[in-house]
């Protein structure tokens, strides 16, 4: 071990911009490369959460509803559809009527997003309650847990806890 | 006769000059040619011609309908209002990097013109030769793979018409002022360049580089505050800074100018900070290069959409890597050699204002780590993910504080040593007044944060204004004379304390507006909602045609104790050629809080309509722009300083010697 002269030092010192930006420009480089491509896609912020398992979380429920957790739908054997929704938006109000008709066939779990008890129960009563189990988010932390872009979201549970499919805008009949 | 292939014919024929202003000067200076030399700045008026011509050009064939040209029909149309025919220029990918080369070239322009007498005939080749340098990668980007001149055949009758969010004013003039500020920081950057091929730097290039750096900084703390207001009050959401990648991008290069402005004072004063100097002013300029390139090549996931276009990316990259690699490369072979051996005391300005680099830089590191991580993350482990406001909030205040704390109290101390009983006697006044306003607001702030922050820019207000108050002796004599001390005092230590002000003001704006409430309500006409502690009436809804529009328009009468407060018009407005409906918020700023309103859609139940409305109720909202405009004052003020503008003593003339010596 010789010790570097002071020169060699700051040499040494004043080349780290340069290794650092030619890293990064290299990165991007590749970005570029894999876009071209195909293979690298930073605005496809939600298809990572399909076959995975539901993100951890406990929601209390929305009396006289349960509310449910994480574990909860692990347990589950058959599918249901959670849906993300909130009274002070009309693509909500609007999905209602298809939830009602949609609650013969498979069960729904709603989780009433950044909403006030009170409004909720307003909702509910006016446009009708499809909901087997409802939870409330009020802080809209779970939300960005499963990573929704507004509201209203559904997401399809499979067996096991895992979401099998995702819709971010509004159930239609299409859907 | 502006026709588009004029336009076309002058944006290469900037190319070609841009291309041999920057190749020429250095020719001559490697063979001592004075007469290639001295062709340095009349290539740069040439080019700045060549690209007026240009660009006056675009906005003709914009002004005229000229559908024929493709990048204007893709985005004017005939029912578009006059001003944003114009501003629409730079609305679009092509316009705004015409725009880019332009605002270059009249740097270069600029830069000869105020460096006719008092900028060193050599140092000014080399500087305006590097401007040239860049310029000559600009245009060419430009004519290769974004020509806002293609045209297009057959002709559509009608253009398809530009995104209704960007037929705003603030819109019109955000871009203009923000690039302004991105190349203004070439300047610098050429500075830098050119001293480091000199391998000299002196207090005199401090000087010359100051007033560079403030005006490029001045113009983009404008430009971002004025993208910050259009996003407050076009986009309603009711936010005014979304830690949104392309935002992040512009703040930077803010943070290192801002760093850059205050280390080419020590440079200016003191002879030291040199390499650090230098590389502040690469840094900078390429920060705001790589934002350019970060939006436009599709890399970042933002609101900001550009017309996306990976193979766009790969020039623009390869642009990249050219300018900042070939730089940095030049600064790792010189820069060891540039020495400071100038000494200071632990507490001295010079410490103060080291530490305030060091923390400018680090909250740089954390704004770029920020926005960097998600594609990154994406590169190296293929999972998605989003950073947001929680971890900025979480990281950037902390690190902020200490900032604030020493903003106010740098200026107060001597250069090289400071007493610092001296500078507890100078300090008691503002630590008594800033405790007995932290009593005052102590109830009024709910978060440990906000009432640090409102504390610190408390803090950063008294202490710039007592700094001034005892430079003039305020109080200690006669008022008179304390007038004359003001008349005298240079100008550049009463913009910094100015633009300290401003720091603070904005400041004071950010910890209140965490205060901030809003509600989402359904009214019917005639309703009232009790909010915020006034009563909002929505008192009537009508239908008006607008130029390209059709407008729906509510009344909204807010009254606190019966008296009215203000009266807001949120509306929505329904494009017919884009088919598109965007809301358009109605505020009323008053001093202490802002009055904002959004309409949102509207429902029928049993025979009344019920409108959804957005009501917010944001304090001091307005104090956050008032700080910047008060920081660009102080900025401008600084820039005005006679001391920066006299000639500086150097070796003026080019002497035999002096040639030997190059």
């Amino acid at each position: 071990m010789t010790r570097l002269s002071s020169l060699t030092r700051r040499r040494l010192l004043m080349t780290i911009p340069l290794i650092g930006a030619t890293g990064v420009g290299f990165a991007f480089w590749k970005m570029l490369a894999d876009m071209r491509v195909g293979t690298f896609n930073p605005h496809n912020i939600n298809t990572p959460v399909l076959n995975r398992s539901v993100p951890d979380f406990t929601l209390p429920g929305f009396a006289p509803h349960k509310g449910f957790s994480a574990d909860d739908l692990r347990q589950l054997n058959t599918p249901v559809l959670v849906t993300f929704f909130a009274s002070w938006c009309i693509p909500c109000l609007e999905e209602m009527p298809l939830l009602m008709t949609l609650k013969k066939f498979l069960p729904l779990w709603g989780i009433a997003y950044k909403d006030k008890p009170y409004n909720i129960k307003e909702f509910l009563h006016s446009a009708g309650n499809p909901f087997a189990r409802l939870a409330q988010d009020q802080q809209g932390r779970v939300g960005i847990d499963w990573g929704i872009s507004g509201v209203p979201e559904s997401f399809l549970i499979g067996a096991g806890g895992i979401i099998r499919w995702h819709e971010a805008n509004p159930l239609t009949e299409d859907v | 006769m502006f026709s588009p292939e004029l336009g076309h014919y002058a944006l290469a024929l900037a190319c070609v000059i841009a291309a041999v202003q920057g190749v020429f000067p250095f020719i001559g200076l490697y063979f001592r040619n004075l007469s290639l030399i001295n062709l340095a700045p009349r290539l740069a008026y040439g080019q700045c011609i060549a690209l007026t011509v240009s660009f006056i050009c675009l906005i003709y064939a914009a002004v005229t309908n000229d559908f024929s040209v493709r990048n204007i029909a893709m985005n004017s149309a005939v029912s578009k209002p006059l001003l944003y025919k114009i501003t629409g220029v730079w609305g679009n990918h092509e316009g705004s990097i015409l725009l880019w080369a332009f605002i270059l070239s009249l740097c270069g322009a600029v830069v000869s013109i105020f460096g006719r007498h008092s900028l060193p005939t050599l140092l000014k080749a080399r500087v305006v030769a590097v401007l040239g340098l860049i310029a000559t990668g600009f245009e060419l980007f430009c004519l290769t793979t974004s020509n806002p001149f293609t045209r297009l055949f057959p002709a559509p009758w009608d253009g398809q018409g530009m995104n209704p969010l960007l037929q705003d004013p603030g819109l019109a003039f955000h871009p203009p002022i923000l690039y302004t500020g991105y190349v203004g920081f070439a300047v610098p950057f050429a500075f830098a360049i050119a001293a480091l091929l000199e391998g000299r730097v002196d207090t005199a290039w401090g000087r010359w580089v100051r007033p560079w750096a403030i005006t490029a900084w001045c113009f983009l703390t404008c430009g971002i505050a004025a993208g910050s207001w259009w996003s407050y009050y076009v986009l309603g959401w009711g936010g005014y800074w979304f830690w949104d990648p392309v935002e992040n991008a512009s703040l930077i290069p803010w943070l290192t100018g801002t760093a850059l402005v205050h280390s080419a004072v020590v440079v200016e004063k003191r002879n030291t900070l040199k390499i650090w100097t230098i590389l502040l002013a690469i840094a900078t300029f390429s920060f705001s290069l790589s934002g350019t390139f970060l939006v436009r090549s599709g890399i970042l996931n933002s609101v900001h959409a550009f017309a996306n276009d990976p193979a766009r990316g790969i020039f623009i990259l390869g642009l990249l890597g050219a300018v900042i690699g070939s730089s940095l490369l030049l600064f790792a072979c010189r820069a060891p050699l540039l020495t400071d051996n100038t000494f200071f005391a632990p507490l001295s300005r010079e410490t103060l204002l080291i530490f305030n680099n060091i923390i400018l830089c680090s909250l740089c590191a954390v704004v770029l780590t920020g926005t960097l991580y998600p594609p990154f993350m994406a590169l190296l482990t293929g999972h998605v993910i989003s950073v947001g406001k929680p971890f900025f909030d979480a990281t950037t205040i902390p690190l902020a504080l200490p900032l604030f704390m020493t903003m106010g109290v740098a200026p107060m101390l001597p250069w090289k040593r400071a007493q610092l009983w001296t500078l507890l006697n100078k300090l008691w006044f503002s630590i008594g007044l800033t405790s007995i306003a932290a009593f005052i607001i102590i109830r009024r702030l709910y978060g440990v944060l906000p009432f640090l922050c409102a504390i610190a820019a408390l803090w950063v207000i008294i202490t710039s204004v007592s700094d001034l108050a005892q430079r003039i002796a305020l109080f200690r004599v006669a008022f008179r004379i304390s007038l004359t001390r003001a008349r005298a005092l240079p100008r550049a230590i009463i913009g910094s304390a100015i633009a300290h002000v401003g720091v603070g003001i904005a400041v004071l704006g950010l910890s209140a507006m965490s205060q901030a409430q809003h509600l989402i309500v359904e009214m019917p006409i005639g309703s009232t909602k009790h909010f915020a502690g006034y009563d909002w009436t929505l008192t009537d809804v009508e239908e008006k045609p607008g130029p390209n529009y059709t407008a729906l328009i509510a009344t909204l009468d807010v009254r606190s104790h019966g008296k009215q407060i203000a009266l807001l018009h949120p509306a929505r407005r329904h494009f017919n050629l884009q088919n598109q409906t965007i809301t358009h918020v109605s505020i009323a700023p008053r001093l202490l809080a802002d009055f904002y309103s959004v309409l949102g859609e509207q429902h029928d139940v049993t025979h009344n309509t019920i409108y959804v409305l957005r009501l917010h109720y944001n304090p001091l909202a307005s104090w956050i722009w008032l700080g910047a405009i008060v920081m660009t004052f102080g900025g401008a003020l600084a820039f005005s300083d006679r001391r920066t503008h006299t000639r500086a003593i150097y070796h003026q003339n080019i002497s035999p010697p002096m040639i030997e010596a190059l």
